[in-house]
């Protein structure tokens, strides 16, 4: 099946059975590797993008079901590093392996969007899907407060 | 293992080789003798090869370097902290650094990372290599403006003498340096720093690669995609040994997008080796683990498929009934007999006993299990993920030499220990080259090849934590000393702890073992093997001592520890370290208030020697009603030597500990039925999640006289019992077998 979904800004075709999960697509069809696979069931977070701004598995979204709502992967944010997130994420230190933290920053950059100064409860209550097999969590926790206290000033 | 700077015909003016580049710049080359293989684990003790001259430092045009990290990544953090160590003594500014894996060449020595091996083994040797490089510096700018180079200071990449304000930077020096003779190992030895002049070493150096990770490039095993490459999975027997009868390769081959399936034949021994299994190799991952719905295959499932944890826990239980106080002496897997145990029993004023338990666990590093593998004319290369990087396991996979194997280390997401053991790197060989010699057959070019597993692949097929059995007996005398110790353990292949404490501070002591039997579960080892759960049992019953003792079971530590008795303390354990953990844990956390916390409050305590450090916790935690645990406040003491290399790493490291240790407190366990593992994904085996960590983990380094030593697992083991036993304080409940979950706790 041919299927047109719109990326991270870009509209891109592809043709995939229907039932294949916007996570492959996305690593194998488009080369986008920053999403990760870690389980499968959406029980890690490691897939997380946003579908329209909403934070989705992307392991159990099959791509007959994204249509034309808006995709946004860890590729959508600066190459530079520059977003807010990506600054304290690096600033504070916060990957040890680092797989699961594209996942974790698009969870957190949904957070923000809505709740742009959390609050702990906040926090773990978006972030709770997300695993960290390393435990970095208390960093991620900090880096989503200096996020927020930073994307405030500028 | 022998410190290779001794080995016959190794010339010591050849320490160090330089070659001029083009343009300008210098390659600095050394011998850096590889001085300790990294851990029980792995391989990567010296060899003839490791004295070939190996390229550490390239000195560039614009007065940058290149510095090379040798080790694996997992995580740990290895890529940023060596190139750290040789980018100080080298004296650069961290700023002018571009770091650079090195692919797996026996020039580097050992590159393997287990044991929390890699700082000590390596810190001198890379400090040397620094020092080696400055140096050369300093003579090229001696000899440049002809004065004495005890006139020249370093700094920055550059030379500066003193009394005239010259300065030249090393990229200038380059030239003269590739003419000078170059430094030898005592010269580049007596040239190291002394540690206060650190300006790299000790610093909160961030993650070389964070950018990388935080823009989602391309970083890790399971990214690696050279062009036309296909994917495959590989589909194993549930049952350990088990191996293909039959298979509908034919149906399966007829699937859209399905490019090859075949029946891949059992090769090798052990962990590292080929199982039997079915291979589907199709344009994309999900169409090749889609075809799995498709494929059916009759197993011979072997006889290990009678086998199951309730037997296991059977065959415990009543080995300890027959020979807990009869055991044979210690015979090979270790043991202990000190003194008479069993007649100090009988004249000890107080008995205690219990059993404890620990189950098996599976790693379930988040990125599953996965390698990439192009074979051609003969030659096979690999890009692995591996924490024991090997040719072997491909030539024995591919059916090649040695030799025809290039392999690339690729950054991985978690090893915890499951990435000491290799066996997709033998699969992807395999199925690599059959995949290569079938398109040859229709006249079509090689492609590489990528393996992936599943989650449940990854659970289903592990090298598991073992479990542990333990059967304790101390005896008291009349003061509460501690004056017999007996610890049985039924080994389900049991590391039987010959040397743990309270050995060595006791009269009377045995330990010993006896095997349960048939157990054929594939073991190996997890993060800080075997105290991962050794700790346990081990801090949780000498918390039971003191107990029983009336004593405080900080204080009741710290007593023994100060009485060696029984020979002593053995294994390279220091007792005034681990007193110097607990005295200043104490001291962190208020221990001597905390009968004043409220009910259903309670602090508990734990130390740990592992992998040459030593670690203890004080954790404070509240139980509800409803057996709710919330982990309030942690406070962790930590002595692993003289120099943190990086403490932005470090607390990284004992954080992650922490909660790995909650993970493996609440709800894992690997239970076998039937031969199989029963837990499949992550519903089965949850790890801790944010909200159920405490917000707040305070760490201190304390700093003492003794070479810096590794990190990546001493901090896990303690915090196991300093959790259960601070679960006792606040409710009088003594956890004597693990997951919590099986006994109706949860997080609260």
């Amino acid at each position: 099946m041919t299927y047109s979904i719109v990326v991270n800004g870009e509209t891109r075709r592809v043709d995939v059975p229907e039932r294949m999960p916007l996570l492959w697509v996305l690593r194998d069809s488009l080369g986008l590797k920053g999403t990760k696979f870690g389980c499968g069931v959406a029980q890690c977070g490691a897939c997380t993008v946003l579908i329209d701004g909403q934070p989705t598995r992307s392991c159990i979204t099959p791509i007959s079901a994204v249509g034309a709502k808006k995709v946004a992967t860890i590729e959508s944010l600066p190459s530079d590093g520059t977003h807010p997130l990506q600054k304290a994420w690096m600033e504070l230190d916060v990957p040890q392996c680092g797989y699961c933290q594209a996942g974790q920053l698009m969870a957190a950059s949904a957070l923000l969007a809505k709740t742009p100064n959390p609050n702990d409860e906040q926090i773990d209550a978006a972030m709770s899907g997300n695993l960290c097999r390393c435990g970095t969590y208390n960093r991620i926790r900090a880096a989503i407060k200096s996020a927020a206290t930073n994307g405030r000033r500028g | 293992m022998a410190d290779t700077l001794t080995t016959p015909g190794l010339d010591r003016r050849s320490f160090l080789q330089i070659s001029a580049l083009a343009g300008g710049g210098l390659v600095i080359g050394h011998f850096v003798p590889d001085v300790l293989a990294q851990g029980p684990q792995g391989p990567g003790g010296p060899n003839a090869a490791s004295l070939a001259p190996n390229v550490y430092i390239t000195i560039h045009p614009d007065n940058t370097f290149t510095i090379i990290a040798k080790n694996p990544e997992t995580g740990q953090g290895i890529r940023t902290t060596l190139p750290q160590i040789i980018a100080d003594e080298f004296d650069v500014d961290w700023a002018q650094v571009k770091v650079q894996q090195a692919d797996l060449d026996p020039k580097f020595g050992g590159q393997t990372e287990g044991g929390s091996r890699a700082i000590p083994s390596n810190y001198r040797n890379m400090r040397v290599v620094g020092a080696g490089g400055r140096l050369l510096m300093v003579n090229a700018a001696a000899a440049q403006w002809n004065v004495p180079a005890s006139e020249l200071t370093t700094g920055g990449g550059a030379v500066t003498h003193t009394p005239t304000g010259r300065k030249a930077t090393y990229a200038s020096l380059s030239a003269r340096a590739a003419a000078l003779p170059v430094p030898d190992q005592a010269a580049a030895e007596a040239a190291l720093k002394d540690p206060k002049n650190f300006k790299i070493i000790g610093q909160r150096i961030r993650g070389v690669d964070n950018l990388a990770i935080v823009t989602g490039k391309p970083s890790f095993s399971i990214d690696v995609a050279p062009p036309g490459m296909l994917q495959a999975v590989f589909v194993k027997c549930p049952v350990f040994g088990g191996k293909v009868a039959s298979a509908n390769v034919d149906e399966v081959k007829k699937l859209p997008g399905v490019k090859h399936v075949f029946i891949v034949e059992p090769a090798g021994q052990g962990n590292n080796s080929l199982a039997s299994g079915v291979a589907i190799v199709a344009d994309n991952w999900w169409i090749a683990n889609d075809a799995r719905t498709t494929l059916k295959v009759t197993w011979d499932e072997g006889a290990v498929a009678t086998q199951s944890s309730v037997g296991y826990a059977t065959q415990a239980s009543d080995l300890a009934s027959r020979s807990a106080d009869t055991a044979p002496p210690p015979g090979g897997r270790g043991g202990a007999a000190i003194g008479d145990v069993q007649a100090a029993f009988k004249t000890a004023a107080k008995v205690v006993e219990a059993e404890y338990m620990f189950p098996l666990l599976s790693h379930a590093p988040l990125e599953p299990q996965n390698s990439t593998a192009h074979f051609k004319d003969g030659r096979i290369e690999v890009w692995s993920p591996s924490q024991t990087p090997s040719t072997q396991h491909p030539a024995l996979g591919a059916g090649i030499p040695r030799e025809n194997v290039t392999m690339h280390l690729v950054r991985a997401g978690g090893g915890f220990g499951r990435r000491l053991v290799s066996e997709y790197d033998i699969e992807v060989s395999r199925i690599a080259r059959l995949v290569t010699e079938e398109r040859a057959a229709a006249g079509l070019p090689s492609v590489p090849v990528k393996l992936l597993w599943t989650r449940e692949d990854d659970m289903a097929h592990d090298q598991y934590r073992p479990s542990g059995y333990h059967y304790f007996k101390a005896g008291l005398d009349g003061a509460g000393k501690l004056v017999a110790y007996r610890d049985f353990v039924a080994s389900t292949a049991s590391v039987i702890p010959s040397n743990e404490f309270p050995r060595g501070f006791c009269e009377h002591v045995t330990i010993s073992s006896a095997a349960v039997s048939p157990f054929d579960v594939p073991t190996g080892a997890l993060r800080a093997p075997p105290t991962n759960g050794v700790s346990f049992v081990k801090q949780g019953f000498i918390d039971e001592v003191a107990t029983a003792a009336g004593q405080d079971p900080l204080q009741y530590r710290i007593d023994l520890l100060n009485a060696p008795a029984g020979g002593g303390p053995q294994g390279g354990f220091n007792p005034v370290r681990a007193r110097g953990v607990l005295e200043a844990v104490r001291d962190m956390s208020d221990w001597a208030r905390r009968g004043q916390l409220p009910k259903g409050t309670g602090k508990g305590v734990a130390f740990q020697f592992a992998h040459a450090g030593y670690v203890a916790y004080v954790v404070e935690l509240a139980v509800d009603a409803n057996k709710a645990i919330s982990i309030k406040r942690v406070w962790c003491a930590v002595d692993i030597g003289r120099q943190i290399v990086n403490p932005s790493v470090s607390e990284n490291l004992v954080n992650g500990a922490f909660v790995e240790a909650m993970s493996h407190i609440m709800n894992w366990e690997i239970t076998i039925d039937k031969g199989r593992v029963v837990q499949q994904n992550f519903p089965q085996y949850q790890p801790t999640r944010m909200a159920q960590v405490p917000k707040e983990i305070t760490v201190k380094f304390l700093t003492t006289d003794f070479d810096p030593t590794g990190l990546g697992e001493p901090a896990l083991p303690p915090a196991v019992p300093a959790i259960t036993n601070a679960m006792f304080a606040a409710t009088g409940v003594r956890i004597r077998s693990l997951p919590l979950a099986k006994h109706g706790y949860r997080w609260a």
